[in-house]
């Protein structure tokens, strides 16, 4: 049997800039993070895939992955947890592709969601609701 | 004298796969026959491919009592439809008479009554008849197994389930998906998955490092001159409702992207037929048809829901064989110019008085349990209750747990986990450890005792009922409620989480559960490494032996609102 690597971990390639977390937006909920990267511009639905589990193994470290062809940037945001912020990846012109993977902590069930800002100025929105559970009992 | 209605011969016109009424169609014979095998097994062969169909047999050799659901609430879009039918409603949805043998295999109705005419069910020597007979008609069937195969029985404990892989591989399986069997953890299965003759299917396993696939995603058979491909998919939350430090190299999910990608590849690759062997559970697999394009047969395991029809979900039929061996489905398909024409379906009762036991299969199962026989006959008390499991609150099995927990462990509370397995015992049985262990076997059984505040209790039971009554069956994992003993709830299923669960108290007193006050709990199946304590099955003998003969009083614990 074929165990192609899978082409998500694109990191490093084609321009792409990842801005790490923290510290810079203390205290900014969700919401306020969205509005201030979408600069104002009401966010449209498609454009935007975000894959994540329905309910996450292990909250400590969630698989999430987006796609957002042609997007120059897209924020990560986990709705639940003490610090929303998660990331803010920026695709140069010379991205072979728009799309990464990461993982993250939850500390909760919540939505995780992705902005992406597209090169025409609009911005697409995708969410997922990812469950924390303690688990058992299942059978 | 045995009598009883034909078992629904499910046959369907070709044009209905594309027509309008799916079901209008089906024939029922309401007739009064005498039980024989050849009605059992009477089916006019149909198309050019049949598969057959096992699933959730949990390690059961020899045939059993087992007591389908009185209660199985669905929410959302699956209220009150199959399969969240009992009773009285699955009967008249199905057409089946009361007190039939078909109301004996798939309700709880007068179960005790109708089990004392009809007998036990299963046994892998009659499912072996069955095979044999179905492949004599068509040799080139091909026969599917869900998983929770090699878990739920002492023999198969003591022998890390080897004593159903030589079974199931006489039995002649082609290909297989997985749940309980990782709870032998990850060694034990590779050992075991090397010698197969058979794919372990699982499209949805993942290497946990590098978020890749990890076991053969699918097989292609060709059968009646028809290339057929199935993809296995395991149960998906497997690392959430099992321990996940039996199986840490692995991650499961639902992963509908990635079975869609599955199903287009083996579509590219020239299948004219495409079978989804999935340990999703059934509102899971309901789901996931209805979302991912061109799979034409999901055979759904996990949720032990024995239905007589197949469920038409867009142009993909979904087929629930039961569980412990009771049934055996045979789907006839008519593939032609690379698309499902049409299908013939038989849900088969094996009711184990009435079909002969293959010689071969009998002188196996005989074999594997010889060097246990002692231990597994052993008798450990009487029952003058009805003992049984199934269902979405407590089950008298259950009750006699948490008393025996409550009782050997000196706790307030007992917890007891809502699994779907667990055999039945008719007042008057004697109790073998046999018995105990088809309840309770498991390679995590030590029964813990410790100490939880009252919001915890709520958390937990919050929880759990979340998993069970999520509108979103993608958010369910298919188990039943949290079995307590010592405590009362209530619960409206109809509200979210967190809001479900109201007046908790302590059962005897009335006393009502305070938040920041602590409790003493025990109970079995920790996902937690390292839990301590005696095994549960241990702990039910002893307090067995003591009592000698058991007698329930029924258990009013829990409220049920919101349906």
């Amino acid at each position: 049997m074929e165990l192609s690597r899978r082409d998500a971990l694109l990191f490093g390639l084609g321009g792409l800039v990842v801005i790490a977390l923290p510290g810079a937006a203390l205290a900014a909920n969700a919401e306020e993070l969205a509005a201030a990267f979408a600069g104002g511009v009401a966010p449209q639905t498609g454009g935007i895939t975000l894959t994540a589990p329905e309910i996450a193994e292990n909250g400590n470290t969630v698989p999430i992955e987006f796609d957002a062809p042609g997007a120059v940037a897209v924020m990560l945001l986990a709705a639940g947890n003490p610090e929303p912020s998660v990331a803010t990846f920026k695709f140069g012109p010379a991205a072979g592709s728009h799309r990464a993977a990461t993982r993250i902590r939850l500390a909760k069930t919540q939505d995780v969601i992705a902005l992406a800002k597209m090169a025409d100025g609009s911005v697409r929105q995708a969410q997922a609701t990812v469950k924390v559970t303690i688990g058992g009992c299942g059978g | 004298m045995i009598t009883r209605r034909e078992f629904l011969q499910a046959s369907m016109a070709l044009a209905a796969i594309t027509g309008t009424d799916a079901f209008g169609s089906w024939s029922r014979l309401a007739a009064q026959q005498t039980l024989t095998q050849d009605d059992l097994l009477r089916f006019d062969d149909f198309g050019n491919v049949t598969l057959i169909h096992v699933t959730d047999i949990h390690a059961q050799l020899k045939p059993i009592w087992f007591r389908e659901p009185e209660i199985n609430i669905g929410v959302g879009e699956a209220k009150g439809v199959v399969p969240h039918l009992t009773g009285t409603d699955f009967l008249s949805k199905f057409g089946i008479s009361k007190g039939s043998a078909d109301a004996y295999a798939l309700t709880y109705d007068d179960y005790v009554a109708l089990a004392r005419s009809y007998g036990r069910m299963g046994g892998m020597d009659r499912v072996a008849t069955v095979v044999k007979s179905i492949r004599a008609a068509r040799p080139d069937s091909l026969l599917l197994d869900g998983g929770d195969t090699w878990h739920g029985s002492m023999t198969s404990f003591l022998t890390k389930g080897q004593d159903m892989v030589n079974v199931m591989n006489a039995l002649g399986v082609e290909a297989m998906t997985s749940h309980w069997e990782w709870t032998y953890g990850t060694d034990r299965v590779k050992e075991i998955v090397e010698t197969l003759p058979f794919p372990f299917l699982g499209a949805n396993i993942f290497d946990v490092e590098w978020d890749e696939p990890a076991f053969e995603p699918y097989k292609i058979f060709e059968r009646g001159g028809v290339t057929v491909a199935v993809i296995g998919q395991a149960f998906p939350y497997m690392p959430i409702a099992n321990p996940r430090w039996m199986f840490p190299e692995y991650s499961f999910g639902i992963r509908e992207e990635r079975m869609q990608e599955v199903v287009n590849e083996v579509r590219a690759a020239g299948a004219d037929l495409v079978v989804c062997l999935s340990h999703n559970g059934f509102d899971v697999d309901r789901k996931m048809a209805s979302r991912v394009k061109g799979i034409d047969v999901v055979l759904t395991g996990h949720t032990h829901d024995a239905v007589p029809e197949p469920v038409l979900i867009g142009e993909t039929i979904l087929i629930a064989s039961g569980s412990n061996g009771k049934f055996v489905s045979r789907i006839d398909l008519d593939v032609r110019d690379g698309r499902m024409m049409g299908y013939r379906h038989k849900l088969i009762p094996i009711f184990s008085d009435v079909i002969k036991p293959d010689a071969d299969m009998a002188a196996l199962i005989d074999k594997e349990r010889e060097p246990f026989k002692a231990q597994l006959e052993e008798k450990i008390g009487t029952t003058d209750s009805l003992l049984y499991r199934r269902g979405n609150f407590n089950g008298t099995w259950d009750d006699l747990i948490c008393d025996a927990i409550r009782s050997e462990r000196d706790a307030q509370i007992a917890m007891s986990p809502g699994v779907r397995w667990g055999t039945t015992l008719l007042p008057g049985d004697a109790i073998t450890r046999e018995d105990i262990h088809n309840v309770t076997s498991m390679t995590y059984g030590a029964c813990y005792r410790t100490e939880m505040s009252g919001e915890t209790i709520k958390t937990i039971l919050e929880d759990v009922a979340d998993n069970i009554f999520n509108p979103d069956p993608y958010y369910q994992q298919g188990g039943d409620m949290v079995r307590v003993g010592g405590l009362a709830y209530a619960v409206d299923v109809s509200k979210p989480i967190g809001e479900r669960i109201s007046s908790i108290a302590l059962a005897d007193s009335g006393e009502a559960i305070e938040a920041g006050k602590t409790y003493t709990v025990a109970g079995w199946a920790s996902v937690n490494e390292g839990t301590e304590g005696p095994q549960i099955w241990d702990v039910i003998e002893t307090h067995v032996r003591k009592i000698g003969t058991v007698q329930l009083k029924p258990n009013t614990s829990v409220t049920v609102t919101g349906i």
